[in-house]
């Protein structure tokens, strides 16, 4: 029998909302171990008010690692405090968010543990944790166990249903953090420049609406009105990145963000396979695009062949009109 | 300076849809083999970061690329060396004898041997979607990494590097001896600079394409081929796969005739507003 630990990730002082897909992936795989799981809150002077929004969902114990060395996240001072922590434990496992992808194989690397990123479900293979994962592009699933005695993992927000809390007051306790190594000494965060929206985020969200190189400059002008109406987050191709239409860290798809909203709109995006691979698990697809034979029709739900900067003011005024006669 | 490239071969991305999917495996057959796109991007990211940037270019330094891979691997090998990499190596191996960890640990070998001042690998390989193994290689090394570069600028002994992170851009300073995992915006024009790089200089978007010369002369550079059992240092495979199925098929979708059936369908068949 072993327990799972799950890495819970910060951000403004309090637990993100991230750490919720793991801990679920977590349950699910102590199951398997028939085990119970527990949460490390590990960061900057802070960490220990933080944890205090992780003790509601049926962990064993809430680990604090709370030190000034810990205050800007990197790895390399992050990595020997998980591993020494998660070191009596069969799973190690966060989200695979930009932190969780980071974090995650440097402690593996350094437990010598073998690692599955980015898993979209665990399941029971004979008393070991059976981890479901998507490849090519999400073309084809793979289902693996590991050898190794501690395993460690990354869970797809998108396939893990967020957390609920179950009520009950797991215990913190606090865990000295392990000295850095000789990595750390040679790494210096510079900068942490994050825009702060008022919008929803994309792994979070119930409706999404990217837009694609078709936008051009004319990307926010014509997109905010649309998310404005439908709450949405806003996301891109990478062609609209690249191009600098919309930042880089709103590129859905295969290598961006793996989102599943209930409503998913492709504006001016042709459906090249690494978008779809991010898009694909949406509920309802709604595709924008004034070439009828674009590939993102084949999996639209609903398909308007039409120019967007028509068609998107004109579906804003639909919509607004729509709410407004309730 | 000297840099080492972790390359692996792919089955064509472009075309990964036309994988066929049984439970005992995923066959690629008939796709083409690729270079992972994010190890081209090292490549080049590798490239700038050891030439002047000048007309016509000075190379500073010398780019190594290594793969784990079978003899076949070698075609892929020359073409990285057709674009500009000095000599490349070649672990043994045969594809499904791999995982991440043992990909790390046989390349922390050939590393700890070679002695580059850095070490670029791509953020994932787009087969496996794993994205784990420079992150692995930094620790097992104890060196400071920077993962999903955007962008990198050679500072004296150290790098510079913007990461694609969620929310935002983080800057980090990694001192030699580093790795970097790099993300897609690396092979944008003003992404990479070497130090006698002029910052006024912009490379053309993308990576660059070898030309006919550079490709007669890939022929004789050197690559030098290595047995797994001597690099990977005790390390077996760790993962294996038992099942492998194919995503569900999403039912055919509609085409809508205007905004105002659009609306009609997504309130009143999808329910989705
Ligand atoms: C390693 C790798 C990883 C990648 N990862 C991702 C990823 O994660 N996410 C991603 O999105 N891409 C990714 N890509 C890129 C992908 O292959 C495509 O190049 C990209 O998705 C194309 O973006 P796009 O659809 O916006 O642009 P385009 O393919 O240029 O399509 C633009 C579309 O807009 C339509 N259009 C033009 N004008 C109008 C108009 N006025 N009204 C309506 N429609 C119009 C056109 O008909 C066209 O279909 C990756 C590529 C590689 C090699
Ligand atoms: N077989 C291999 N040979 C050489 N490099 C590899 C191999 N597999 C993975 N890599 C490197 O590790 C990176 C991340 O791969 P992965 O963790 O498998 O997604 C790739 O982009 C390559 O740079």
């Amino acid at each position: 029998m072993a327990d799972v630990l799950v890495v819970a990730e910060l951000a403004d002082g309090q637990i993100r909302k991230t750490t919720l897909s793991a801990i679920t992936m977590a349950k699910a795989a102590a199951a398997v171990l028939g085990g119970g799981f527990d949460i490390l809150v590990i960061g900057g002077p802070g960490a220990k008010a933080a944890a205090a929004g992780a003790t509601a969902f049926g962990a064993g114990k809430v680990l604090v690692a709370e030190d000034a060395g810990l205050t800007d996240y990197v790895a390399e001072r992050y990595a020997p405090t998980v591993a020494d922590v998660g070191k009596g434990y069969g799973l190690i496992c966060a989200t695979a968010s930009s932190y969780g992808k980071d974090l995650i194989p440097r402690v593996a690397g350094r437990l010598e543990a073998a690692f599955a990123g980015d898993c979209a479900g665990v399941s029971d293979a004979g008393g070991k944790i059976a981890y479901k994962r998507p490849m090519f592009a999400g073309n084809a699933f793979g289902t693996c166990t590991l050898n190794t005695a501690i395993q460690t993992a990354t869970a797809r927000q998108s396939e893990f249903e967020p957390a609920a809390e179950s009520g009950g007051a797991s215990p913190i306790s606090d865990v000295t953090a392990t000295a850095p190594s000789g990595a750390a000494e040679r790494v210096e965060f510079v900068s942490l420049e994050q825009v702060k929206s008022e919008r929803p985020e994309l792994g979070e969200a119930s409706t999404v609406v990217s837009g694609g190189r078709a936008l051009k400059e004319e990307f926010f002008k014509v997109l905010e009105p649309l998310v404005d109406v439908l709450g949405s987050a806003l996301g891109a191709s990478r062609a609209a990145c690249d191009a600098g239409y919309a930042p880089g860290d709103y590129q859905v798809g295969q290598t961006g963000k793996i989102v599943a909203p209930d409503l998913y709109f492709a504006i001016g995006i042709s459906g090249a396979i690494q978008h779809v691979a991010g898009m694909k698990s949406s509920k309802t697809i709604v595709a924008i695009n004034k070439d009828p034979d674009a590939p993102i029709f084949q999996i639209a739900d609903y398909g308007l062949v039409a120019d967007l900067f028509q068609a998107v003011p004109e579906l804003v005024e639909a919509l607004k009109a729509k709410k407004a006669a309730g | 300076m000297k840099i080492l490239v972790a390359l692996k071969r792919v089955a064509d991305p472009d075309n990964a849809n036309k994988v066929k999917v049984s439970p005992e495996k995923i066959d690629t057959t008939g796709l083409e083999w690729k270079i992972n796109p994010f190890d081209e991007y090292a490549l080049e990211a590798a490239l700038r970061l050891t030439e002047d940037g000048k007309k016509p270019k000075k190379r500073e330094g010398e780019v190594v690329v290594m793969t784990l891979g079978p003899k076949e691997v070698e075609t892929t090998l020359r073409s990285a060396l057709a674009t500009g990499a000095d000599r490349a190596i070649r672990i043994d191996c045969t594809d499904d004898e791999l995982d991440g960890r043992l990909v790390a640990n046989a390349l922390k070998t050939v590393i700890a041997e070679e002695k580059p001042d850095y070490v670029i690998f791509g953020k994932q390989a787009v087969d496996g979607d794993n994205n784990g193994v420079g992150q692995m290689v930094a620790e097992l090394l104890d060196w400071p990494m920077a993962t999903f570069a955007a962008t990198i600028q050679e500072e004296d002994g150290s790098l510079l590097v913007s990461r694609e992170v969620d929310g935002g851009m983080c800057t980090l300073r990694v001192k030699t001896p580093a790795v970097v995992t790099v993300d897609l915006r690396i092979v944008a024009p003003e992404s990479v600079y070497s130090k006698l790089t002029d910052k006024a200089h912009k490379y053309s978007d993308g990576v660059r394409f070898a030309a006919l010369p550079a490709i007669m002369k890939a022929k004789k550079k050197p690559i030098d081929v290595k047995a797994l059992a001597d690099t990977a240092g005790g390390v077996t495979i760790g993962s294996n796969y038992a099942n492998f199925e194919a995503p569900a098929a999403r039912a055919a979708g509609v085409k809508v005739e205007d905004v105002a059936a659009l609306v009609d369908k997504l309130a009143n068949e999808a329910k989705a507003i």
